[in-house]
């Protein structure tokens, strides 16, 4: 594992015993053959365990971790001739947003995410997946070229929220997040959200009002990042594990509420540790629901969609 | 949907007299930081005399100088769940909502209310930012969405006047979800045709101005208003550098091109009163009609 988290650490030190004996084994022909195959087993059992009960903390953390698959991955993984496309024509391209035209599974559909980026460089250049106006702008042009060929819109949520920064507001960070909520809204065509990673706050809702929104079993989703909510509302960021506890923020709990539609199986020990997998089974999942909702005309698409979110929050948590 | 047959039913509590004792005789302006005696703050629309400063104006108050002759008629609220996520932070969810309805004698932080403004038919839903800073939760949403389909019945315009910090925490999620909600509330406003005034007010942020405060088909500000989406402290850690002056404030914004008027709280109702007029009754009248007056009514107490 090369960054195993915190909670990871004893599952971390069994992978490296592994090396070791492999090591080992190099140079004197051992055979570790069995006492492989102990530790791999003892891996499997920890993960399991670990997994299966995660705290919605340690679920932050997993939904933040730098292995995880990206909305980039998700894309290469999961579309064919995919076609990127740029700018919000208005003032730049903000490569915060990702996205284009390309095939998903058969369907001619637009691609859209908010792409943290995997190496410092392309951190950097991705703006940490943190948009700006011009981000959501793109976002609100794509999703219209999407409506204008009725092409369904699908979308990979995985952002900490919007940029805060002087040059968003001056822009209208505000004004354009509003109006890329109310172009999801208004889509005549089928819109399929997946939070991957972190959903983070109204950089996530501007592009998460779909029809169907799905949810990876380890990602997160909230209205401000529990780092945030324990320091405004415990006084402290150090309470922010008590603050992702009251949240409700895990995927489980958010489909309880009604907000999430969906919940993707991931591999065992998490998506980071088989990208591969895990992209396939959302893509699964992703076609399941396009295939449901592609025979739907405009006019109902639309009206579905409103009444989900009418309906949204009119019962608390079961 | 029960509360619709409630609609036009005023709201009795409203009738009752509001407790009108000023805690404090004298108020200091925070503009100048010159102490300013309570009369003069209530008869100058609580704008300081001295240095033109807008003090919070209380949602009542609100209502009063916007309604002609200052009546309007409260609508009640659609019920919304009570503490969804039965939030717990260092007190319950449930204790600060009962705190905050003892001190405003409210259910939440939306007000929902309908007369006519220089004659034409208005529904106003504005913020208390007495409630839990105005913050915007499932009954915020709920509310927001019975004026706008008060305003489609009474084919009124749509007036939202926010004063908010943003989103309800306690409501997790779904307080972030009463953003597309709102939009929808728009919408609905918009495709009937009538007219969406949004006017912002001290302070409009977070979730709240990137929803349906920024959706206005006109937006008027009050000057000096804070508004924005991200906080300035949070702005002033990410990227470690002085915050430009009058950042973010409504003078600010239609300099940016996000507010098309900035108006004065003495001139409001006049402004708004002329907006709609143009908008809803464009064609000439056949008669010589006098409009009345926009004059600037300052009730005591709301009258219903
Ligand atoms: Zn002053």
């Amino acid at each position: 594992m090369k960054q195993p988290l915190e909670f990871e650490k004893p599952i971390a030190e069994l992978e490296g015993k592994i090396e070791e004996l492999r090591h080992l084994s190099d140079g004197g022909g051992v055979n570790i053959a069995e006492e492989v195959a102990k530790l791999q087993a003892k891996i499997e059992r920890q993960l399991r365990q670990t997994y299966q009960k995660l705290t919605p903390w340690q679920k932050v953390q997993v939904a933040r971790h730098p292995d995880r698959p990206h909305a980039s991955d998700a894309i290469r993984r999961l579309v064919e001739d995919f076609t990127p496309l740029a700018g919000d024509r208005v003032f730049a391209e903000d490569k915060a947003v990702i996205g284009g035209i390309g095939r998903f599974r058969g369907f001619s559909a637009v691609v859209l995410g908010t792409e943290k980026g995997a190496t410092t460089e392309a951190r950097v250049r991705h703006n940490f997946g943190m948009a700006k106006p011009e981000g959501y702008r793109k976002a609100r042009r794509l999703m219209e070229l999407a409506d204008r060929f009725g092409l369904p819109v699908v979308t990979f949520v995985d952002t900490a929220g919007a940029y805060p920064g002087i040059d968003a507001e001056a822009r209208g960070q505000a004004e354009a997040i509003a109006r890329s909520i109310e172009t999801c809204l208004r889509l005549r065509v089928p819109m399929i959200a997946c939070v991957i990673g972190e959903g983070g706050s109204g950089g996530a809702i501007a592009i998460a009002s779909g029809n169907h929104v799905i949810m990876f079993e380890h990602a997160v989703y909230s209205v401000i990042s529990p780092e945030g909510c324990a320091s405004i509302l415990w006084r402290s960021a150090e309470q922010a594990q008590d603050a992702a506890e009251a949240m409700k923020l895990t995927a489980q709990d958010l489909h309880k509420l009604g907000v999430v539609d969906e919940v993707v199986q991931e591999p065992l020990g998490g998506a980071h540790r088989q990208p591969v997998e895990a992209l396939d089974a959302l893509g699964d999942r992703i076609e399941a629901a396009l295939r449901k909702l592609t025979p739907l005309d405009g006019g109902s698409l639309r009206a579905k969609r409103r009444d989900k979110f009418l309906e949204m929050g009119r019962q608390g948590l079961a | 949907m029960n509360w619709l047959t409630n609609f036009v039913r005023p709201k009795l509590r409203a009738l009752v007299k509001q407790r009108d004792t000023p805690d404090n005789l004298w108020h200091k302006c925070p503009g100048c930081g010159q102490m300013i005696f309570h009369r003069d703050l209530e008869a100058n629309l609580h704008v300081c005399d001295k240095c033109g400063h807008h003090l919070r104006l209380p949602a009542l108050k609100r209502l009063g100088m916007l309604f002609d002759e200052g009546k309007y008629t409260r609508i009640e609220l659609p019920k919304a769940p009570v503490d969804p996520l039965r939030f717990r932070d260092r007190k319950r969810y449930t204790e600060r909502l009962k705190d905050a309805q003892s001190e405003t004698s409210e259910q939440d932080a939306l007000i929902v209310a309908h007369g006519t403004i220089g004659g034409v038919p208005a529904v106003v839903a504005v913020f208390n930012f007495d409630f839990m800073a105005g913050s915007m939760g499932v009954a915020v949403g709920e509310s927001f969405l019975a004026a706008a389909k008060l305003a489609k019945l009474q084919q009124a315009a749509l007036i939202a006047i926010p004063a908010s910090g943003g989103a309800r925490m306690q409501e997790g999620i779904l307080s972030l979800m009463q953003m597309p909600r709102t939009v929808l509330a728009v919408e609905e406003v918009k495709s009937a045709g009538l007219p969406y005034i949004v006017l912002l007010t001290d302070p409009t942020t977070g979730g709240v101005t990137a929803s349906f405060a920024m959706l206005g088909d006109v937006h008027i500000a009050e000057p000096g208003s804070l508004i924005g989406f991200a906080g300035q402290r949070v702005i002033q850690e990410t990227i470690r550098e002085k915050l430009p002056d009058g950042f973010q404030r409504a003078e600010y914004l239609n300099d940016h091109g996000m507010v098309d008027l900035v108006v004065p709280r003495l001139e409001l109702k006049a402004a708004l009163a002329r907006i709609l007029g143009l908008l809803m009754r464009p064609k000439p009248s056949a008669e010589v009609v006098t409009l009345p007056t926009p004059e600037v009514a300052i009730p005591q107490q709301p009258r219903v």
